[in-house]
Order: C-alpha cells, then structure tokens, then sequence
C-alpha cells in the first residue's frame, strides 16, 4: 500500500516538469512580474509577515484570536 | 477569541440595521446639547490653538468673526491666542465637519436621525466650492455666505424637510452607488437625488419665488451638497456601535490637519491619534503639493461605514479626479478594503463587483495583521488660511493609530505578550 502511494506521489511529481512551469508565487510580487514578463504562467499570493513582522504584535494577535 | 467575534457581530448588527432618516435643518445652538457662546467644535481629535494648521487656524478667526465674538480677523487669533475660546472636536456632540468641520451656535446644522436606535447626528450645511470656510477661507465673500446660510438657506430646508416627514438615506446611498458615487469626493448623483425629493418640498414652503430659485440653485449647483448629509448620516450609524465590550472594530476616523485619531468600539470614547499623513492626488493649475496642508476632516466617517474609498469600485470617475490611477484600478482599492473589513453590506451594494455589498466594519486586528491601513478620499487643503481647496487626492491613515488601539484593547481584555 505505502509503496503504492510512494508512486503515485513520484507521479504526480514528474508531472510537474513534463510541461511549461506553473507558477505560484508567495510574497514579492516582483519575482511574479519578472515571470510574467518571460511569458511564464504565475499566479501571485500577496502575502506579508503579519504585524510587517513585528514577533510581539504578531503574538499579541494570535492570542487574540486574528 | 469568541468573546471577541461576538462582540463584533454586535456591532456590525448596528452599523448595519441603522435606519437614518433627515429630520431637521435647525441652528446649531438648538440641536447641540451644551453648545455655548465662545465654544467652538472643530474637525478630528482634540487639539489646542498651539498646535493647529493653517486652514483651522483661519477658520476659526473667520467664525469668531462671524459669530460676533471678535471685531476682526486679527482679534479673532488674539483671542484664540488667549484662550477665550474653548475648543472641542465635532465628535463630542454627537456632530461631525468636513476639513476644519467648523461648527458653532448660529450655523445651521443638518439633523439625522438614526429610527432603528434613536440616536441623532449633526453637520453643518456644505457650503460648495472655491473659497469656503471649510478649507479655511475667512474673507468677506465667505462669511457672507455663511450668513446666507444661516439666514435664508438653513431656515427654508428646515421648512422643507419637516415638509416632507423626514427622508430616508439609506435608498438614496444605494440608488447613488449605482450611479457613480462613492459617497465622499463624488456625491453628483446623491446630490441631484436628494434635490428631487427637496425641490417640491421646498416649493410648497417658500414664500418668495426668487429666494427658493437661489436655493435650489445653489444646491443645483453644488455636487458636493450631499457630502455634508452622508457624514451625518454615517455618524447617526456609528454611534449606536460605541462602547461594545470586547469588540475590535472602529467606530470613528478623523483628522484635525495635525492629528489622524480613531475610536475602537471596545475601547470607549479614547483617541488613538498619530501624526496625519499628506495626501497624493492632483492639483488645480497654479497649485502644488508644496501648497497642500496635511490632511484633515471629519469626512472619514464615510470610509468608516463602507463608503468613499472603500466603495471606490462603484465611482470609477473619482479615481481619475483624485489622481488615484486608471479608472480600472478603481476596484482593486474595495476589494484591498475588504481584507480589513468584517464583512460586506447587503444593502450598499456595487454593480460593477457583481453586486458585492461595500466592506464594512474596520477590524484593528485585521489591520495591524495584513499591513494595510484604510485608504481615504479627500480636498486637499492650502496650508495657508484663507485660500481655499487647491486638489483632491487619496490619504492612508496611520498605522500607529491601529497598533496603539491594539495594545489598549488587547490590555483592556487581559491579553498581554
């Protein structure tokens, strides 16, 4: 069974470099214009540190409960 | 945290069922509780004569002027230097102001009503454009139009209104969203909406055909006359959110040209106030960003219940107007809004999002997590009193305001790091 699913996930994997990259880009959003401007598929996530990476505002925000 | 979320389903509960209705039209003096002579309410959070800007400063040695209280520009700042003046924010009696939001005895004052919770709300008459007193204008022609307000303007709407049994607003914002508005620097179609209801009503209690034919041309022409009504109104819809435990969403924003401050539900009645940014927008001819005042103004009250740049999306005209890019942009600035938001308003809705409701209810949390602080619409200011607007453009509230709003509510609650 697990050797089954090792396959399946190798397969899955190959998948990905049979083809043009596909592209998810997290964060930088320069990094998905520089794709982009090369014809590449992206799709970019805007995505910050939350609290712009401030570890006790962060904390304070995860005890509250955002 | 579940204390939290209930709270805040509260307070979206009544910032969405208010019912505002324009009631009145009457002095300031009768409608505002404890409005006295040498008392002067002024736009955002508090601030003495010291440390006031330009256009507030000018405002005032026009209205002590005006009001009688000083001979004269000159002895108008003497006085204020003095101290004869008390000075208060808007927000303090239940009222609001666009820009220095000047508001004393004798000014007639717009009466909204908010049925669902009883509340009242209160704003000066717009004044329309060029050299007004809002942005700091003091001379003559300012002050006698002001007079004109109080004397022929104020009185006959006042008839009028009480005529009609009151006007509900809530149709007229969902109508004017459909229509190109967004509340805050576009109030064409809301304007020329609220005149179709007005003009019949001031006709049958107008005795005098050439005063009602220089009202309604006044409001005719003015496509900012609604501006001053949707203030009220978001004020009369805020109020009723104030003061709910644990509840993490805003209930004011507004700027003296100094000071931005907000009011967070679950922190009282307490400022959180930061230096106020300047806005980037455009520019009349003749005018540059070296000209421009910080930014100021009780109008944020409009983005605080989902209108103005948070409905940026139905107003795709204003985004050229203030400078804020491509009309096709004009989306991107509501949805950003709605990552901040609690959730959309079923009532306001936009048709260019598919009939999306406007984001509503601010979330501290929410703002201090994504980085993305409310974007606001608004005049641009001279620095110097007594010229006038000289631009329109986009202002971002400071995001010191949220973090110190975080740490008292969070504090308030026993959270601590």
């Amino acid at each position: 069974m697990a050797t089954e699913d090792n396959m399946a996930a190798s397969k899955r994997a190959t998948s990905l470099l049979d083809g043009p990259p596909r592209v998810i880009n997290v964060g930088l959003e320069r990094f998905a214009d520089d794709l982009a401007a090369h014809g590449t598929t992206v799709q970019h996530v805007r995505w910050v540190p939350p609290a712009g990476g401030d570890a006790r505002l962060a904390d304070l925000l995860s005890k509250l409960g955002s | 945290m579940e204390k939290i979320e209930t709270a805040n389903a509260e307070a979206l509960r009544r910032l969405l069922s208010g019912d505002p209705v324009l009631v009145d039209v009457v002095p300031a003096g009768e409608a505002i509780k404890g409005l006295g002579k040498h008392h002067i309410l002024h736009a955002g959070p508090p601030i003495s004569w010291e440390r006031m800007c330009g256009p507030l400063r000018g405002a005032i040695m026009g209205i002590a002027v005006f009001e009688g209280w000083a001979k004269d520009l000159k002895d108008g700042a003497a006085q204020a230097e003095a101290g004869a003046f008390r000075f208060e924010p808007n927000h303090h009696y239940d009222a609001v102001g666009p820009m220095t939001g000047i508001t004393t005895l004798s000014q007639p004052v717009l009466v909204i009503e908010n049925r669902s919770f009883g509340n009242r709300a209160y704003c000066a008459i717009n004044e329309g454009l060029g050299k007004v007193m809002r942005f700091g204008g003091n001379d003559a022609e300012v002050l006698a139009r002001l007079a004109w307000l109080r004397d022929t303007l104020g009185p006959a709407l006042g008839r009028a209104v009480r005529e009609t049994g009151g006007i509900p607003l809530k149709p007229i914002i969902a109508r004017g969203l459909a229509m190109g508005d967004e509340m805050h620097q576009r109030n064409v179609a809301c304007s020329s909406l609220l005149l179709r209801i007005l003009a019949p009503a001031l006709a049958r209690t107008s005795k005098d055909g050439e005063v009602l034919a220089r009202c309604l041309d006044f409001i005719g022409k003015n496509d900012q006359f609604f501006l001053n009504v949707a203030m009220a109104m978001s004020k009369a819809l805020t109020d009723p959110a104030r003061g709910i435990e644990g509840s993490s969403v805003v209930t004011a924003m507004c700027r003296n040209g100094t000071d931005f401050g907000i009011r967070v539900s679950g922190t009282g009645d307490t400022w959180f106030t930061a230096p106020v940014e300047m806005p980037v927008g455009l520019y009349f001819p003749g005018y540059t960003a070296k000209d421009a005042n910080p930014d100021m103004g009780d109008s944020a009250i409009v983005e605080t219940v989902g209108l103005g740049a948070f409905a940026m999306a139905a107003a795709p005209a204003v985004v050229g107007f203030i400078g804020a890019g491509p009309a096709s942009g004009a989306a991107a600035f509501t949805r950003a809004m709605g990552e901040i938001t609690a959730r959309s308003n079923p009532e306001w809705t936009i048709p260019m999002l598919d009939g999306l409701g406007v984001p509503t209810g601010i979330d501290i949390r929410r703002v201090v997590e994504t980085g993305i602080v409310p974007s606001i619409n608004t005049g641009i200011a001279h620095r110097e009193p007594g010229v006038g607007q000289v631009g329109a453009g986009v202002v971002k509230a400071p995001m010191p305001c949220f973090t110190q709003a975080l740490e008292t509510f969070a504090a308030k609650l026993g959270v601590v790091c």
